[in-house]
């Protein structure tokens, strides 16, 4: 400000103070108001599992995209820092119950504080694994993080006494101190566990990116030649922050250890590596909460439409093409975009041709789900009958009304996309 | 001896599969940057398409008709889909191959079952050739073995011998220039890029009932020949011959040596009823391709034979 009075012709750039709380503190308080008002709609059992898988997965996928959306590092691996931190947690919560047994230093640690051990888990499997994957960006990070990764799952399977082999381990959360006087028995105390730990990840991870270092990370993500010019060394912020991201993977590796009392060597897998890439790429990896809605949303699939469609997978591989190709903002970049064309000026003639799109858009999606619903319908003998109307697999007439929908649609957005650009 | 022998014989045979497909993918690679996650799901398909056909044509056909289909299906792959991706950079192809890896096996999955496919071996060759040290060696494994000798030799003179070839390796360092002469360089990618699913293909019809065709079948190789192209170097077929021989080698050996660890580390005082003196070395030969790729990555980045870093 004092800059601005002296010099009157300079337009001051850096955002008001009522700017910075609209955009960085108030969306924490509305996340934050969200997940305490939850409860007091008195959700189901399910509906209390499917929370806490969430609150596990926002803070994987945000962890991810510390490497990913901020610093340019493409992993295929960051499961191994989840499951790590995971299996860190479980064992400290198995020496938890020996303590409540015998004392101990590990009396005095609650169940509730094990993401902690998780964190830093993960943090210290990172200090191990980083350095030599983090001297290059791009390809030659994407091929060491795989590599790590099968090494590490198969190692999982190899020692037994550590990773419990094909059955895993397992342990009781109901041991120990009780941290603000919850026991951790019934789902409901869980969530308040899972509240409590997404809101340090998401807030930990949110203060992260305005640290110098998580800067640092974005220049060397944009240029990283430049970065080194200035002074700074590419390969040691990159695993400066490969560490920090490894850790709060951990961090939700501790939470999904007390949340599911059980830790295989699968969850090192590639597997669960390719899932959070998805989740933090369909969710808009170029946006802080891009990742976070997501989780949100990915999980939500997971659990509701792998019950309804056998096929929800190839949906998902369908929705992440789709969204490389189209949409690379992710699905946070489709909600800002459309806040923002509703509120900038001329809103009816943008609105009409979004609304155009999308209807052709959802023509060619009913298309594709209906070819495969039939499809699957060969093999499951459950006929698909979209609102009533049988479509069995033996009708051409299931599959022409298809390959209609397809490629009618496929030829509306073609041809509007066309008539737009005009 | 016996041991070795046949071991040297698996070998060859399960490198040169890795060859096959990996020296599409080497040239993609070094042509594109992109490494194409969805190669081996190529390599798959070849599998499923060879055994559909097989049912109507019978094997013989299904082998040239099924490759072929195979790189229709990559030509469209590339002009439809990776060419837009294109602009977004090298990570988003990468991943869009990524996305594309996922819907090819939930598709496989949907079309042929979740479970094996019966594609057998055609009875034609369904003898044994010649016995070694008493044991029988199937003829179809030496068949697999002259279908990739002629494949290499082909792919050899084709690049080396032939204007078409010229011009491929000119596009593979030069684009540009490639493109002023008047070469279409898109068209040039797509025609490699077909090839080299069609060359996953043959790998796949041919492999496909050698090994198991199922759905998992592309999850199971693809890693392992992402470790031939980088172990080999970008830009290298050379490269990628000699590291797909050096892991087929690699792994049938080690799965051949029955030792533990205490075997070898015995004299350090390790016991052989310990968690790690139990390790056999057979049950490491799948994790050596990729001890073999972090080591190779942290040392030599560049590769066996590469000619530059990626």
């Amino acid at each position: 400000m004092s800059d601005q009075t002296q010099n009157p012709g300079l337009i001051d750039l850096a955002p008001t103070s009522a700017q910075k709380f609209t955009t960085r503190l108030l969306p924490l308080i509305l996340f934050a108001a969200v997940l305490l008002i939850i409860p007091l709609l008195g959700p189901s059992r399910t509906a209390y599992s499917l929370l806490n898988a969430i609150g596990i997965n926002i803070v994987f996928a945000l962890s991810y995209n510390m490497l990913l959306g901020q610093t340019g590092l493409l992993s295929f691996g960051h499961a191994v820092y989840f499951g790590l931190g995971a299996y860190a947690a479980m064992h400290g919560m198995n020496a938890i119950e020996a303590a409540s047994f015998d004392g101990g230093t590990w009396a005095l640690m609650p169940v509730f504080a094990l993401p902690v051990l998780g964190f830093a888990g993960g943090a210290l499997a990172g200090a191990v694994i980083g350095w030599p994957s983090c001297r290059n960006a791009g390809v030659p990070f994407a091929m060491i993080s795989l590599g790590i990764a099968e090494l590490i799952a198969a190692a999982g399977f190899m020692f037994v006494s550590i990773f419990g082999g094909e059955e895993g381990i397992s342990a009781d959360r109901m041991n120990g101190i009780e941290a603000f006087g919850l026991s951790l028995g019934p789902i409901s105390e869980v969530y308040w566990f899972i509240v409590f730990w997404t809101l340090i990840g998401v807030v930990g991870m949110y203060a992260f990116t305005r640290t110098p270092l998580g800067k640092m990370g974005q220049a060397v993500r944009d240029n990283p030649e430049r970065v080194q010019f200035v002074g700074y060394d590419p390969q040691r912020v990159r695993y400066l922050v490969f560490i920090a991201s490894g850790g709060f993977a951990g961090l939700a590796g501790g939470m999904s250890a007390v949340n599911y009392e059980i830790i295989t060597p699968e969850s090192l897998s590639l597997l669960p590596s390719g899932f959070v890439l998805l989740m933090a790429y369909i969710g808009g990896i170029r946006y802080f909460a891009g990742p976070l809605l997501g989780a949100i949303v990915l999980t939500w699939m997971q659990s509701n439409l792998s019950d309804f469609s056998e096929a929800w997978l190839l949906y998902l591989g369908l929705m992440f093409i789709a969204i490389v190709m189209y949409a690379p903002g992710g699905l946070f970049g489709m909600v800002l975009g459309f806040a923002r064309g509703i509120i900038q000026p001329d809103a009816a003639p943008r609105l009409t041709r979004w609304g155009a799109l999308s209807a052709a858009a959802m023509v060619t999606f009913a298309g594709v789900i209906l070819l495969t619903e039939v499809a699957v319908s060969r093999t499951s003998g459950h006929v698909f009958a979209p609102g009533g109307l049988p479509l069995p697999p033996s009708s051409p007439l299931s599959w022409a009304l298809g390959l209609a929908l397809l490629i009618g649609g496929g030829w509306a957005i073609r041809h509007l996309s066309q008539r737009f650009a005009s | 001896m016996e041991t070795i022998a046949f071991a040297l014989l698996n070998g060859l045979i399960y490198g040169l599969l890795l060859f096959m497909l990996s020296s599409g993918l080497t040239l993609i690679f070094s042509m594109m940057g992109v490494l194409n996650f969805a190669h081996a799901s190529f390599y798959m398909l070849g599998a499923y398409f060879a055994f559909t056909l097989g049912n109507f044509t019978g094997f013989w056909v299904a082998l040239f008709l099924a490759p072929i289909l195979v790189g229709l299906a990559g030509a469209a792959v590339e002009r439809w889909g990776l060419r837009p991706v294109h602009a977004n950079g090298h990570v988003a192809e990468l991943l869009f191959t990524f996305g594309l890896a996922y819907v090819i096996e939930e598709i496989v999955k949907i079309t042929w079952g979740k479970v094996a496919v019966p594609y057998q071996v055609p009875s034609a060759l369904d003898f044994p050739l010649f016995e070694l040290f008493g044991s029988q060696y199937p003829a179809y494994r030496i068949f697999m073995l002259l279908i990739s000798i002629l494949m290499l030799v082909g792919l050899w003179y084709l690049l080396k011998r032939t204007r078409i070839g010229l011009i491929i390796q000119a596009a593979l360092t030069h684009p540009h220039m490639v493109s002023h002469l008047g070469h279409n360089v898109p068209r040039i990618f797509m025609l490699v890029f077909a090839a080299g699913c069609a060359l996953a293909g043959l790998a796949g019809v041919i492999g496909g009932n050698y090994l198991v065709t199922e759905p998992s079948m592309a999850f199971a190789i693809g890693p392992i020949v992402f470790v031939v192209v980088v172990v080999g170097g970008m830009g290298s077929l050379e490269g990628a011959f000699i590291a797909s021989l050096l892991i087929g080698f690699l792994q049938t050996f080690a799965i051949s040596i029955d030792a533990n660890f205490a075997d070898f580390f015995g004299w350090l005082g390790l016991q052989a009823t310990s968690e790690v003196g139990r390790i056999t070395i057979a049950s490491l030969a799948p994790m050596l391709p990729f001890l073999l790729l972090v080591l190779m990555l942290m040392l030599r980045p560049r590769g066996l034979m590469g000619e530059r870093e990626f």
